[in-house]
Order: C-alpha cells, then structure tokens, then sequence
C-alpha cells in the first residue's frame, strides 16, 4: 500500500532557481535563504520518499490564456523543464509516476474532485525551483513526481476550502494504491508576496507567520480566509498559499513539525518553508 | 449568488479577472511567443514589426515598447506573461517590480532588503487602513 510518509511546504522563487544555477547561493544576499533549507537536505537525503505529489503553479509557461484549468493533475511518464523566456534551466528532466498518476486522477474525479488530466506538461521555475532547493543539483531528479497544478494566476482561484478537500482526497486516494510506496505531498509558493502595480514588494510577516503556526495545528481555520483577504494581507500573489492547504489536507489530523523557516526577501518575496512529519 | 469583492478597493493592485483576460488575450499569447528563442530573436530585430503581426491596440503596443508594465496591465496584461518581456531582455523580477512602484531598482532592491513594503495603509483605500 502507499502512504504518505511527510509534507513539505517552501516557496518557488524564480530568482532562488536562478541563484542555484548560476552558483551564488554563498553571496550575502543569498546565504541566509539557503541555510535555511540546509537542515531539510540532509534530512530529505536520509528520508528520500518514491514519489512526490507536488502541487504547484504554473506561471504562464505551460498553460496560455487558451485553456485556464482550476485543478490540473500530470499524467505523463516525464515532464520537459519548460523555457521561460531565457533557456530552461539546466536542470533534469522530471521524472513522473504515471500508474500512481493515473491511479489519482480517477479516485479524485469519481470523488467529484474534476481534475483534469494533462498528458503533455512542460514543468517551470514553480515546480523544479522547490525541487533544487530540497535535492540540491544532482544528475537526475532522486524522486518520481506527480505534478498538480492549481490556477492561481486568474480570479476566482479555486477557495482555500476547495483546497484543503481536494487535499484530504489525495490522502484517501493515496491509502487505497495498492503498489508499496513511500509518498511526499509539497505544497509550494507563498508567501506573502505582490509583483505587480504601484503596491508591488508587500511583505506582511505578521499574516504569514500565524500562517506557518495554523498550517501546522489548525489549517481549519486557514480555509475561511477568502480572496479578498489574502489579497489584502498577502499581496496580489499571496494567494499562492491556497496550495500549502492541499499538502496539509493530505496529511491527516496531527502533523509534527520538524523543520520551520522564515526569511525576507529573495528578490520580491517572504520566504517560508516547514517540514512536517506526517505520523 | 456569489458578490464580487471590491477590489478596486486595494491601493495599487490590478485583480486579474475573466474579463480583463479576454481584454489582454491577444497581448498575454505575444508575450508567450517569446519563450521560443526564435521569436525572441525576431522581436528582438524589430519589435515594432514583431508587434504589428499580433492583433493588439496601438496602446498595448505602445505599453510593451516603452516597457510600461503598469500600462500594459492596465491593457489587460497579467504580470506572469508580462515577465516574458523582462526575461527576454535579461531583466529580473524585482526590476519589474520596482518599474511598476517607480522606484528604482537599487531603492526598490534596499525596501525589500528592509523587510519590504508594509501592508499598514495598504489594505484598503476606503477604510484607511
């Protein structure tokens, strides 16, 4: 049987990704981000799951304005690192579960969850940035990936609640793979953060910080926060922690946290990143 | 029926609507042309011809020329396609960012470096909060 054995939460900057690529993760300005993940290294390294279901969004690199889906779920045996404008990084390529893919697709849409399922799916900076930070810069990727992508580029994103459910589901369908395997489920961007207009660089460390403490005991209550409140509180791009509810919905009633981490800025963003233990 | 929040109500913060998508459609699917290195090097050559193949208005292709982004927001662009633009000219996020603040970079890059912008006063234009 699988089961999910732990959670991780971390934003997805794209200038992390492009610190680690370019070999500058000891510089002043980027050694404090990176220390704070050197901890979850070591231990991702000692606790390496099979597969990881990472949840994630894409940044207009795979999905256009042609087709807008709220939930989507990667079913492909590999997944190409999508060329945002300035080359792919020079990273591996993903490497999928597509049985486990597949097996989740259908439990979630038969539990009226209605994903859908992208056979083609180029990754970007939201998916391989939290994997560069996790795994470090290895040959090939040391885990199968299960890429669900949640819009949150477009008014209405899917609600916190929404999230948190779909979350729950994946736990559910998870318990019922019938192949012995270890699972992760990552819930990755946040926190608070704006790109955009005359209000761009708003950080609220107050908001994000009772964040990180509910996250972990009382993501309940995380799930009545509505757009406009993230708007508000988060920045415009805040609202990418809808997708930190799916990690913990998947995670059960009681986590221990082992790992926490707080940081601003990397470039325009507040930085935040837990481990929890799912047992 | 679910009621639209007031989001004209955030100082500063265009939400990127149903609406405003299909406003900036045209715009947001040039600026993905640019993740191919081909189209990159063509606009590159000549953004004006570049621009003039896409069924854009004279302001939205105003807006990308001068790399007014809160313009080009303004014409229904959205800030994860409008970053094609800046990677394809080797500019970073946070130089958007600070174009969009009208800030310059080094005083935007020292805000952020001091915890960034705080969201006291910046919640909401009515209530002053």
């Amino acid at each position: 049987m699988a089961r999910i054995t732990a959670g991780v939460t971390t934003s997805h900057v794209p200038a992390i990704g492009v610190a680690i690529d370019r070999g500058e993760t000891t510089t002043d300005y980027w050694a404090p981000v990176f220390a704070g993940y050197e901890w979850s290294r070591k231990w991702m390294a000692e606790n390496l799951p099979d597969v990881v279901i990472l949840v994630y969004n894409d940044h207009a690199s795979n999905f256009s304005l042609e087709v807008i889906p709220t939930f989507a779920i990667g079913c492909a045996e590999s997944y190409r690192v999508a060329d945002e404008g300035f080359g792919p990084r020079p990273v591996p390529e993903v490497q999928g579960h597509a049985d486990l893919s597949c097996h989740l697709a259908e439990q979630l849409i038969l539990e009226e969850f209605d994903l859908t399922v992208v056979n083609r799916l180029d990754v970007d900076h939201g998916l391989t940035v939290p994997m560069s930070l996790l795994f470090g810069q290895p040959q090939a990727w040391p885990v199968r990936v299960v890429p669900i992508a949640v819009n949150v580029v477009q008014y209405p994103q899917p609600t916190g609640r929404r999230c948190y459910e779909l979350g729950k589901a994946i736990g559910r369908a998870v318990a019922s793979f019938p192949e012995d395997l270890t699972v992760h489920v990552w819930g990755t961007g946040g926190m608070s953060h704006q790109l955009q207009g005359p209000r761009a660089g708003l950080i609220n460390p107050t908001f994000d910080n009772a964040f990180l403490d509910r996250i972990v005991d009382d993501p309940e209550r995380l799930t009545h926060i509505a757009h406009l409140e993230y708007l508000r509180e988060a920045g415009s791009e805040g609202i990418e922690l809808i997708m930190w509810l799916i990690m913990r919905g998947a995670l059960g009633e009681r986590v221990t946290p082992l790992h926490r981490f707080y940081h601003v800025p990397a470039s325009n963003t507040a930085v935040g990143h837990l481990v929890l233990d799912a047992g | 029926m679910a009621e639209r929040p007031d989001f004209d109500d955030i100082p500063g913060t265009t939400v990127f609507t149903a609406e405003r998508s299909r406003r900036g459609f045209h715009l947001n699917q040039f600026c993905m042309s640019l993740m191919k290195p081909e189209n990159r090097a063509r606009f590159k050559a000549d953004e004006r011809a570049y621009l003039d193949e896409w069924p854009l208005t004279e302001a939205q292709k105003a807006a990308v020329l001068a790399r007014d982004y809160n313009a080009a927001i303004a014409e229904g662009g959205n800030i994860y396609f409008l970053a094609k633009i800046f990677a394809t000219d080797g500019r970073s996020f946070a130089d958007a960012a600070a174009n969009m603040t009208g800030m310059t970079p080094e005083a935007y890059r020292e805000m952020m470096l001091h915890g960034g912008r705080s969201p006291e006063g910046n919640r909401s234009i009515k209530e002053g909060r």
